[in-house]
This record gives C-alpha cells, structure tokens and sequence, in this order.
C-alpha cells in the first residue's frame, strides 16, 4: 500500500515538474506576429493615423447628421408613411442633400485610409536602412511583406467596424428605433466587405511603395489611381459605351450584348464592386443588379425586399472579384519583393 | 594564429562568383574565415566587399561557388545562418521614433527571445557599450557614434556564434573609433566571437585584426596578417630601420652600406606636406634595410662617425604601404597572383 503511495507521489510529481518546465519554455512569439505587432503599434502612434481618424470620423458624424435630419422630415416615408421596414438601415442611405450619406462617404474615403497606411511602408524602410536590418534576422522574407499586410489589415478592420458601431449606436440613440437582426447582419456583413475593399488600397500602396523607392512617388501613383477609378473610369467608360453602341437599336441582342459588356468594363473598377455589393446590402430593396429587366419581370415581381441569403447572393461575385483583385495585387507586390535584392539605403 | 587555422573555418567561400548583368562584382573567391579570429576584409569603394557579406548571409544569390557559414550553406537555409549571425549593414538604420531599447527589445524578438529576457538582455548590452543613459531615448535623437554603438548592441542581442561589420568605422571621429574597435577587440578576444568587418580605413583595422583580405575588383589579391603581408610585398627584407640623422651628404650613406648586414640605404623623400616647414638644417631620414636587427650597431655606428641621431625607429610596413603598392600597378597583382 505504501509502495503503490510512493509511486502515486512521485508520478505526480513528475507530472508537476514537467508542467513547470512547460511553463518555463513557454513558446516565445514567432517573429511574424512580433513585426504585426510592431507594425500595428508604429501605425497607431503616427500622426497619419490621427489625421485619417479625424478625417473619417468627421465625416461619419456628418452622414450621421445628414441621414438624421432626412429621417426627421421623412423622406423614406413619403412613398408610404407607415413602412418602417429597415429604417434602421435608412441611417446608412439617405441624406437630406446638404452633405453625402454614409456609404459615400466611405466608398470615397475608404481607399485613402488604404493608400495612407500602405504607400511607404516598404520603401521607408529601405531608406532608413532598417530593411537590410531586419532581414538580417532570422525571419522569413515573405513574413516581412505579410506582417505590414496584415498588420494594416487589423488596423483597418478595427477602424472601420468601430465606425460602423459608432454609426450605429448614435443612430439608435438619436431615432431610437432599434434595428432588427437581419438589419445588424446586413450592417456587419457591409463592413466586412468594406474592410476587404480598404484592403485592396492597401495592396495596391503595397505594391507601390515596393515598386518605387520614394515614398512620395509611390504616394502619388496611389492617389493617381484613387482618382482615376473615382472619377475617370466612368467616363472612359461611358466614352467607349457611346462610341460602340450599336447602331440598330431595335436590335435587342446586340443592345443586351453591348449593355453586358459595358457593365463588365465597369465591374473592372474596384469602386464600382464596391458600390453595388454594399447598396444592394444595405438596400433590401434592389432586387436585380442587371439594368434589364423584361416588363413581365418587373410587373410580375412582387414588390418585396429580398432577404439577406438572396441579397448576399446577389453580392457574392462583387465579393469574390474584390478579394482577387487583393490577391492580385499581392502577389505582385509578393513577386516583386522577393526579386529585390536587399543593400543597404540603396 | 596558426592554432586557430587548424580548426575547421566558420565562414568558406568556394570560388564565388556573383555577376550583375556583364558587370562581375565578386570573381572567383575563396576565402576562409577562423573561429575566433578578426578577420579584415579591405578594398576600395565598390570591390565588391558588400556584395560577399550579403552572399555570406543569403540575402543575395551568388551566380556560381558555395558559401558556408559554420558549416551551413548560406544559399539553401539562409534563416540558420541568420540565426547564428550578426550583421551590422554599413550605415545601419533604426526606427528613429522609437527608443534604443524598443529597437533592441524588437530584434530580440525576431530572434524568438522572449520578452523578459530580451528586456534584460538589451539592458545588459546598453551597459556594455555605453549606451546606458540613452536607453530610453528615441534613435532619432541619436549621434553617429552612438548609433554605431547600438548597432554593435543589436548584432549582439542574438548572441551570435560570427559578426558581421560593414564599414563599422564609416563616419565616426577618431575617438569614436578607437572605442568602437576597442569594444571589437573586446568581444572577440573575451567572448570567443569570430569577426569578419569589411572596412577602407587601413589604419583602423589594422589596430585590431588578426588577418586581412585585400580585395580588389571582386579578387582577393593577397591575404595574410599584416608581417606577412609586408614581407610578401616587399620580397626580402626582415627588418627596416628609420634614421633621423643631422644633414648628411652621400658620405654617410656610403659608410652605413659598409655595416655587415646593410643590404640597402636610401634617403627618405621628404613629404611635400611637410616640406614648407622644414629648414635646411632639418635632419635627414634615412631607410636602412637588412637581414638582422642592426638598430644598436646602427645608433653606435652613426655617433662614432660624428653624426648627431635625432631619432631611431624601426619601419613595419602600414596597411597604407601595402594597399599603395597592392594598388599601384598591375605587375605586383600579377606577381603575387
């Protein structure tokens, strides 16, 4: 009996001090979420982040006041006054005119967040001769590319859902009608997808900023191509669009097929992916993205909002084509990186 | 020093060749690096030193020829040697927003140190090159010397088995320098460390390396300590003695070739530096070469003859020599080649 005591003791023992020393080699951080957290932390202290925040939050505040007042006056109420289906989500869409709602605010704010965290992020570290530093440690190549990817992507999800919220919680207390459950999916899943579009500025900066050696530079081809998806691709797209419409409109397959391609052409701009998959969230109430809808169609549809399955599934390929366009974009800056041959400020 | 070859190397390079375009920045080198030793790795800008450092840490593909870093080959796991190397690029850059501790505390963790010990680790290397006081100041903030220092600080948080020093005296003032190899010399002779620093200050590597490689156009031209190298530069002769005599004419040098032993004399040119302030009744430098060491003889012989010695020295070729001769023609290259 003793002997079995002993044994007892000391098998515990030993389970005691192989748990100590397990305690003791506690795993230290792999390198790569040491440079996240780097990363995060050098994001968060700079002045940029501050200014961007204000930036957004005013705007935010703004919407928050736009769709507010409009709400007051009842704009959504004017077709039918006693429809309060998604008012909540009203908060994201209306205005009263004076200043842009929500969504545009965003969808045109979103990629400079992208662009700001993104633009210098390879090539500063260059020029300060930390890169050469920091890969002289033990640490794989790519983990460097990643953590400032991830890292930003963090950040940016953060922001974004903290505004999101923030939009929310104002909007409860100012109109103080609660949302439902679908109306709270359908504002996260928004947020999600503005989070994968923000991620794609900032690849895009990504690539930049491992492509040019100047900050600068690769700030200003970032902004360049904000610009140019903001406001040019319409135009060139409409340009084209006018330039090969066909000539016989009576023929409807030749309209049906132009009109196609123009909305492909159109679907290349990541604004343009990024409109339609979140009003169509945020809008229960468009029920086709295709501009041509037969008179039966449209006469036999019975006016109601689609569900959030049938709206998700109309976004599903915006969604998919945003997050390959990131991974376009990525893989380039990838390719590009690990081709580069790392000296010192050079 | 011949102890120290007998051991494996830690650093073999095999007829390296990296080439960029038509452009050959490293050609055909061999090089073996001792454990424990200081190794000096000299040339002129764009010899193509920088080139094999990064070869060496497998932050660059070579084009043709091995590299190993103790015993691991640098090209196909480039994160072991990483792990057992410090590297301190020339001009060496830190986060200048962030304190020196930060920045030490962040290496160390890329090297999987955790976090209390990386902590305590930092503090104990600030101390050591101190760098102390400034633990909690931003790098920003930062003179060059002292960066320098923290470099060194950084390559050693890892506790690396080989350092690696580009350029480490570039742009720091003399007294900067001399703590900076001071604090070299300290490391590898106290902890066993191999150095390897590439440098084209001649005077102060040759202060504290044991070996050096003179590196030319991508070649290795010579290598060997420094008495080895003089002698192979200057063919023959052991020792050379350097004369401050009262002004001689060619009666003096005659008679000193008469001493047994006097291979050569020969006047010393007067540096044109020198030369606005010297008056005619300055004394002469003469350069007595021979087989033994004749300073005694040479002091007796010149008082005797009624001569007044203002100064005896022996000459040992500086690196300075050696790199102007190893520089000025093709012929001696070829010679040794």
């Amino acid at each position: 009996m003793n002997a079995w005591a002993d044994k007892l003791r000391s098998s515990i023992g030993k389970f005691r001090r192989t748990e100590s020393e397990a305690a003791e080699t506690v795993r230290p951080t792999p390198p790569f979420w040491v440079m996240v957290h780097k990363e995060f932390g050098d994001h968060i202290r700079s002045w940029r982040f501050v200014i961007l925040l204000a930036i957004v939050t005013l705007a935010c505040i703004g919407s928050i006041y736009t769709a507010v007042t409009a709400l007051k006056a009842g704009v959504s109420q004017t077709d039918n006054p006693t429809d309060t289906r998604f008012l909540f989500l009203n908060m994201f869409t209306v205005s009263d005119g004076n200043l842009p709602n929500f969504l545009t605010f965003l969808s045109f704010l979103a990629p400079l967040i992208g662009i700001a965290l993104g633009f210098d992020s390879v090539n500063s570290e260059r020029n300060k001769g930390t890169l050469s530093r920091v890969l002289s440690q033990p640490v794989h190549r790519d983990d460097f590319l990643n953590a400032k990817f991830v890292a930003g992507l963090l950040l940016i999800a953060v922001v974004i859902f903290s505004l999101g919220l923030l939009v929310m919680g104002m909007g409860l207390y100012t109109i103080g009608y609660p949302p439902t459950p679908e109306e709270f999916g359908r504002v996260m899943l928004t947020l999600i997808i503005t989070t994968v579009y923000v991620g794609l500025w900032l690849n895009l900066s990504l690539l930049f900023s491992v492509r040019f050696k100047q900050a600068a530079t690769s700030a200003l081809a970032g902004i360049a191509l904000w610009i140019f998806f903001l406001v040019f691709f319409g135009m060139i797209v409409n340009l084209i669009g006018n330039a090969t419409s066909p000539s016989d409109a009576s023929d409807a397959a030749s309209v049906i097929q132009h009109s196609n391609a123009m909305q492909l052409l159109s679907r290349l701009s990541p604004a343009q992916l990024f409109q339609e998959a979140a009003s169509t969230l945020l809008l229960p109430d468009v029920r086709t993205l295709n501009p041509f809808v037969t008179q039966e169609q449209a006469y036999l549809a019975i006016s109601a909002p689609l569900s959030l399955g049938q709206s998700l599934l109309l976004v599903w390929p915006h969604i998919v084509a945003l997050i390959a366009e990131t991974a376009v974009c990525f893989a380039a800056s990838y390719v590009m990186f690990m081709r580069q041959e790392v000296r010192s400020r050079s | 020093m011949v102890a120290i070859q007998a051991d494996e190397p830690v650093i073999e390079l095999k007829s390296l060749v990296k080439k960029y375009g038509d452009f050959t920045a490293v050609d055909f080198l061999s090089l073996n690096v001792y454990p424990g030793e200081i190794f000096g790795l000299l040339g002129p800008n764009g010899a193509g030193k920088t080139t094999t450092i990064l070869m060496m840490l497998g932050l660059t593909e070579p084009t043709s020829g091995s590299v190993k870093v103790c015993g691991i080959d640098s090209t196909r796991n480039p994160i072991q040697v990483k792990r057992k190397v410090g590297y301190m690029p020339d001009d060496v850059g830190f986060y200048e927003d962030r304190t020196a501790l930060d920045n030490l505390v962040y290496t160390a963790g890329l090297n999987r140190v955790p976090a209390d010990e990386a902590r305590e680790r930092a503090l104990r290397l600030l101390e050591r090159v101190g760098l102390a006081e400034a633990a909690r100041k931003r790098v920003g903030t930062f003179s060059r010397g002292m960066r320098q220092r923290l470099g060194l600080a950084d390559v050693l948080i890892k506790q690396p088995e080989v350092i690696i020093l580009d350029e480490p005296t570039l742009g720091i003032d003399p007294e900067g320098v001399r703590e900076l190899l001071g604090l070299i010399r300290e490391l590898s002779r106290k902890d066993g460390l191999t150095v390897l620093l590439s440098s084209h200050h001649l005077h102060q590597v040759q202060q504290i390396c044991d070996r050096v490689g003179l590196f030319v156009r991508g070649k290795l031209i010579a290598s060997g300590d420094i008495d080895t190298l003089s002698r192979q530069l200057d063919g023959a002769p052991a020792h050379r003695i350097e004369l401050d005599v009262s002004a001689s004419t060619g009666e003096l040098e005659e008679s000193l070739l008469g001493i047994e032993g006097v291979s050569s004399v020969a006047r010393k040119e007067q540096d044109q530096l020198a030369s606005a302030s010297a008056s005619n009744d300055a004394p002469v430098t003469l350069v007595v070469s021979s087989d033994t060491d004749l300073s005694a003889d040479l002091a007796d012989f010149i008082i005797r003859r009624g001569f007044r010695l203002y100064g005896l020295r022996p000459h040992r070729y500086g690196l300075d020599d050696i790199y102007h001769r190893y520089f000025e023609g093709g012929e001696t290259r070829e010679r040794l080649g």
